[in-house]
């Protein structure tokens, strides 16, 4: 799936994440990602099913923000899948 | 010849039988001079123009100790002004005894670091200091107290207060004092009781100075050295514990069945019975489960005690429960009930919870139902740190109803967004596991398997359970195993159990 414009999904109310997706910066060619955790018990829970999503998707290359407000990480699929399909236009 | 006395009469010293006695000396050679006015020219009163002269007149020096209450929870105006106006006069390494502190008091973070307070002894903790208070703002650890224990260190000694400053928002010029009456109205003043019995020097600050007498009292005038008129002793608005309607949670209504539903099955529901229910959402809804599956059974209760609510006011209004014993009146309702209903009696601290007296009202409990942060598979509970280390609640009365009624039942939500409430090993021991016999949680129900007479009696009924194991390892599956917060050494909080042995220490969180 190739990232061709901003794509958003989630809120930052207590459960979810707001995750951010965008097409790489020129040059790049792999995930950027950038992760805002506040339980820092699941740091590394989170950081992996955001990376599962993109794979999921298909995504090699994108710039990602995840904001993280202690989502489960069926939530925080489901959320990564949305973005990256609003930000590959296919919704 | 014998000594004359004052009024010339010959005392042949000594007397047999009173030998230490005597001789008169005049009617104040003792005690200092009661000024002889007509009314006109006013009452003898013990009212000062200012928070700095009750300081002076006090006798508070630098290093001693002072005690205050929260029966004003989150609108608390005393801590606050009587610290800032103790610093302002240049005292330092105070004790700060409160029955509790909440977010409201953040200011004391600046007064514990500028040496004003060096040690500080409370029931609960939240907020900023709460969150300083962990990351290692303090040299000596806050001690933790519960309700009851709280009240006996305070009647045995271990917290002895040089001066107590009771809020109070109603008093008269020589000391009566109430809460359910004046314009900051907090009703059940159960926790200020034992400190004004206690303290060496009791200042009492008001917002509702009254006509003499302020009768009856609850506070009484015997106790009172000072009183200090104020602005505002408590902000109305944050008094009240938040709105008491129902919850429309699913899972808070679903916990509240299934809780009433077990105190049914375990045959707790008959006449005469008693039961204490906490101000959380599942607690209330439990309430009112309760009050409807009372009037089904025709069983009216004895007595409800502890922090009371609207609820409880309603069900003896009703004539389905006997008396109330109030020792924190939750909101305005209970305030308002406690100055017009002659069974909703206003109790202390000690005759609520303390253990080793003649006995304290928890005794007496067939049920109470509890909220928690964290159980583990031993039945232990966590009411006093979150899952990220910090202090961030309250011992209160956890410990003390847990091991004096016949039926504990703590509830919890199964996962509290990202964090299980059931789970291996809790982060801080309130409560220990011995004294709680059953949780509740939307996922299931779980008997501590030292209560086989209990289980038993929940099978005859119907009632399904679980094991905890089982509730752990289901929230643990929900949630993924989750990284161990990491802590230092230093010990930031010692939580003391109520018959004053250290059940758990608080470490520091590492930044």
């Amino acid at each position: 799936m190739e990232i061709t414009k901003l794509g958003m999904a989630g809120t930052l109310e207590s459960c979810d994440a707001s995750v951010t997706v965008e097409p790489p910066e020129t040059g790049n060619s792999g995930i950027e990602l950038s992760i805002d955790c506040p339980d820092r018990r699941f740091s590394p829970h989170v950081r992996k099913a955001v990376l599962a999503a993109l794979q999921e998707a298909g995504v090699a290359a994108a710039r990602v923000f995840v904001r993280d407000r202690c989502a489960l990480d069926c939530t925080i699929r489901a959320r990564v899948l949305a973005a990256c399909h609003r930000a590959a236009e296919r919704i | 010849m014998a000594p004359m006395n004052s009024v010339n009469r010959e005392i042949p010293l000594p007397l047999r039988g009173l030998e230490g006695a005597q001789p008169f000396g005049g009617a104040w050679a003792r005690h200092a001079a009661q000024p002889r006015k007509l009314l006109s020219a006013g009452r003898p009163t013990k009212v000062l123009g200012s928070l700095e002269e009750a300081i002076r007149k006090s006798g508070l020096e630098s290093g001693m100790t002072i005690s205050f209450h929260h029966h004003f929870r989150e609108g608390d105006q005393v801590v606050n002004l009587v610290m800032e106006a103790i610093a302002q006069a240049g005292l330092r390494d105070l004790t700060l005894a409160a029955s509790s502190l909440t977010s409201i008091h953040a200011p004391l973070v600046e007064l514990c670091r500028k040496g004003v307070i060096k040690r500080i002894f409370t029931s609960g903790l939240r907020g900023e200091l709460a969150e300083a208070i962990s990351h290692g703002l303090m040299d000596l650890p806050v001690v933790i107290h519960s309700h009851g224990g709280r009240a006996r260190a305070l009647l045995e000694g271990g917290i002895e207060p040089d001066v107590a400053f009771l809020g109070v928002p109603s008093c008269d010029c020589y000391g009566n004092a109430r809460g359910w009456t004046g314009r900051s109205a907090c009703g059940s003043l159960g926790y200020a009781m034992v400190d004004a019995r206690v303290a060496r020097t009791v200042v009492l600050l008001t917002d509702g100075l009254e006509e003499y007498p302020a009768a009856p009292a609850s506070i009484s005038q015997v106790l009172v050295d000072w009183i200090v008129p104020v602005d505002s002793v408590g902000d109305p608005k944050r008094i009240s514990m938040g709105a008491t309607r129902m919850t429309r949670d699913p899972r808070e209504l679903l916990i509240a069945r299934r809780v009433v539903d077990a105190m049914d099955a375990a045959g707790v529901i008959r006449d005469g019975f008693s039961f204490q229910m906490g101000s959380g959402g599942a607690s209330l809804a439990a309430v009112s489960f309760l009050r409807q599956r009372m009037m089904e059974r025709k069983a009216r209760a004895s007595f409800a005690l502890g922090g009371i609510t609207s609820q409880t006011v309603r069900m003896l209004e009703e004539g389905l429960v006997g008396a109330l014993f109030d020792v924190q009146s939750f909101d305005m309702e209970a305030a308002r009930s406690l100055g017009v209903n002659a069974n909703h009696f206003e109790v202390d601290a000690s005759f609520y919870a303390t253990p080793d007296t003649g006995g304290p009202a928890v005794n007496l409990l067939d049920a109470v139902i509890l909220s928690a942060l964290e159980i583990d598979t031993d039945f232990n509970v966590n009411v006093i740190t979150g899952s990220d280390g910090v202090i961030r609640g309250a011992s209160g009365g956890h410990c003390d109803t847990a091991a004096g009624s016949a039926l504990t039942i703590v509830v919890a939500p199964l996962v509290r967004a990202r964090t299980a409430s059931i789970v291996p090993r809790v982060d801080t021991v309130v409560t220990p596991g011995e004294t709680v016999d059953l949780i509740v949680t939307d996922r299931g129900t779980a008997v501590n398997p030292r209560r086989a007479d209990l289980k038993d009696a929940l099978a005859q009924g119907g009632i399904p359970t679980v094991e905890i194991e089982d509730l752990a390892a289901l929230a643990e599956g929900i949630t993924g195993k989750p990284q161990p917060v990491e802590h230092t050494e230093r010990v930031v909080g010692i939580v003391e159990y109520r018959d004053g042995t250290v059940i758990d220490v608080i470490r520091q969180v590492k930044d």
